[in-house]
């Protein structure tokens, strides 16, 4: 998916921007139309607000309703998060070891694949060598399949790495060579879609000055995709901090669980004893972080998204 | 970003630029660059997926998986055809049906892509009306449900289509109960015994309506990018010549949208395709299987079954299906582009 810088900076200016006409006095708007208009947004809200406040709703109801159905809960009580908090599910772990393990994964294979990536993204964006077409064709094939459709591979591939006790495939180790794998062409793509549209000038001006390739690789063009690395380390960030595919298939050792295991552990066919109050208070733990650093990041992240790839 | 300088300067520096790039011609420094990647994805990508495709010739299965167990069968091109064939593996999943899979998948990406689309238009377009009041307000909500992980949508609307006490029959027990009596509203969304609407489960209306709410917010953000960068000139202009508001939207900020609509329409589409979390967890492919996607029943090879052997064929698959998507739309991606 091809983007060309133009759009990225418009899409960049996105939600936030203003018209260029900020100074000028707006139209005013014919009492009619704006309540028209008004309404028409009260309902698009009502709309997107709804789920949230349901659960944010559910949350608050005490853990002897096991389906609440009320969106304003009676008795309204923080039971639930305290409950959450020490023993989400029926293992033996709290929130705090399931959101370890998750962080843990999140942070080791964002880091790793951004550190690769954009070594490879240098390569790929400011050399010519005879492979390039190639190895860039190579990497969007990849990019282009699931990593679902990778699973029965990367299981058996991993599960043959057994050290005694310790397998590979069953520890957080697998699962973070599993995501990386994925993520590793999406962040190649990704950061080599922003080195192209950095201009050539200062690297040529470091050059001059007597710098060697490495030099101008650490010292300008690392720092300059400040901005890039940080999305995309990000994006990283939230596919491993709520992975669920790997961790379900890979994983057997409660220990080793994660968030997103114990979601699913409180839904689904296995969760008719789960209180819905339960359920929701961990869904609005395991979210939170994530929503507020993406709102807080909101005007890079949308480029970002745009510019990537298909990966799933 | 310094971009301004690269379109402000003429080519005064070319010289110099043609002598510094012929230096980095030099292919040894590249291939270091890439070489770190390279040994990585080696080993836990390109390697994985060649070993992918060689298991799909074999019955690799449960009993393979142990590190002294006997290496699998050789099955030629066995699960290549049974899985388009269908009758083995339905002994084992009764409701496995490759190209019902296939289709229910294309037309669930398709028909998603057109309410994304068209709704994110046509709130950003209400939103970029002039004078109107909140916009701020209305836009800092309207982003919400784009930056909630996927796990906990697909898993939060699946209570909310709940039989019982889920809010959506409880909406329409409040909204429409006192017409039809609170008991007509114990609607089994995502139930087995659901009823069908036309030639569709009801289960897939229910994923669509999660869907639309979790996807309309992004493509707005972007129509909105790509309307305040139209001219209001030819807004002016076309008052002056009489134009009305619909001619307006249809002959200015239609075609003047298109070209980042396009894209990312084509983006939203393979993104959809593949789209996990809402088919796995809402509707967990019931009623009988059939709101399951390719890659959820991909998963379910593997994760229920362990047909590992199967699941590789499948895999194998669903590569050359994207493969035959990724062409057709960049394609028109191409074709629309050019148009301008």
């Amino acid at each position: 998916m091809a983007v060309t810088p133009t759009q990225q900076r418009r899409v960049l200016l996105g939600f936030r921007s203003k018209s260029k006409a900020g100074f000028q006095t707006e139209k005013r708007l014919p009492m009619r139309q704006q309540i028209i208009l008004q309404l028409i947004c009260l309902f698009v809200a009502f709309t997107v607000l709804f789920p949230i406040v349901w659960v944010v709703g559910v949350s608050l109801s005490p853990l002897n309703v096991s389906r609440p159905t009320s969106i304003i809960p009676e008795n309204a009580t923080f039971d639930a998060y305290a409950k959450v908090l020490d023993k989400p599910t029926s293992n033996p772990v709290t929130f705090i070891e399931l959101a370890f393990n998750s962080l843990k994964l999140a942070v080791g294979t964002s880091f790793f694949s951004v550190m690769l990536g954009v070594s490879a993204a240098y390569a790929f964006s400011r050399f010519k060598f005879r492979a390039r077409a190639t190895l860039m064709l190579a990497v969007l094939a990849v990019l282009m399949l699931p990593s679902v459709a990778t699973i029965a591979a990367l299981f058996t591939f991993l599960n043959q790495f057994q050290f005694g006790d310790f397998n590979i495939r069953n520890s957080l180790w697998g699962v973070g060579l599993a995501i990386t794998s994925g993520l590793l062409p999406f962040a190649i793509w990704n950061l080599k879609g922003y080195l192209d549209t950095i201009p050539k000038d200062l690297e040529e001006a470091g050059a001059i000055d007597g710098a060697n390739r490495n030099q101008i690789f650490l010292r300008i063009v690392l720092p300059l995709s400040t901005p890039a690395l940080a999305v995309t380390a990000l994006f990283g960030f939230m596919g491993g901090w709520t992975e669920f595919y790997f961790c379900w298939q890979f994983l057997t050792n409660p220990r080793d669980f994660t968030l997103a295991m114990a979601l699913a552990n409180m839904t689904g066919q296995y969760a008719r004893t789960t209180p819905w109050a339960q359920f929701s208070a961990f869904a609005i733990l395991v979210a939170l972080p994530v929503a507020v650093v993406y709102l807080f990041l909101q005007r890079y992240i949308v480029s970002g998204l745009t510019a990537g790839g298909t990966k799933g | 970003m310094a971009t301004k300088n690269l379109e402000a300067r003429p080519s005064s520096t070319s010289i110099k630029r043609a002598g510094f790039w012929q230096r980095s011609r030099d292919s040894r420094s590249a291939y270091l660059y890439l070489l770190p990647a390279g040994i990585v994805m080696g080993i836990i990508t390109i390697y994985p997926l060649c070993y992918q495709v060689w298991m799909s010739f074999t019955d690799y299965g449960l009993k393979n998986l142990r590190k002294d167990s006997a290496p699998p069968n050789y099955v030629g091109l066995n699960n290549y055809t049974d899985i388009l064939d269908g009758d083995k593996l339905r002994a084992i999943i009764p409701t496995f049906d490759f190209f019902r899979i296939l289709f229910f998948n294309l037309w669930w990406a398709a028909s998603n892509v057109v309410f994304h689309v068209s709704i994110g238009i046509l709130i950003a377009v209400l939103l970029n009306t002039e004078g109107l009041w909140f916009k701020k307000l209305y836009r800092a909500i309207y982003i919400l449900p784009v930056v909630i992980p996927a796990i906990i949508i697909a898993t939060v609307w699946k209570n909310i289509f709940d039989t019982q006490s889920g809010p959506a029959n409880g909406l329409l027990r409040f909204l429409f109960g006192f017409m039809f009596g609170p008991a007509s509203f114990n609607i089994p969304w995502l139930e087995q015994n659901q009823p069908d609407i036309g030639p569709l489960p009801l289960a897939y209306f229910a994923l669509l309506i999660a869907n639309i709410w979790l996807g309309w917010p992004l493509n707005s953000v972007v129509a909105t990018g790509a309307l305040q960068s139209i001219p209001k000139d030819m807004y002016e202009a076309a008052t002056v010549d009489g134009a009305t508001g619909p001619q307006k939207f249809f002959g200015i900020t239609l075609p003047m949208l298109r070209p980042a609509m396009i894209p990312f329409a084509v983006f939203g589409f393979i993104g959809t395709f593949n789209l996990f979390h809402l088919s796995y967890f809402m509707s967990e492919g019931k009623p009988f299987g059939r709101t399951e996607l390719l890659v959820t029943q991909a998963y379910k090879l593997v994760n229920g079954n362990q047909l590992y052997g199967y699941a590789a064929a499948f895999s194998v698959y669903m590569f050359f299906i994207l493969l035959v998507i990724s062409l057709i739309t960049n394609r028109i991606t191409k074709a629309t582009a050019s148009a301008d």
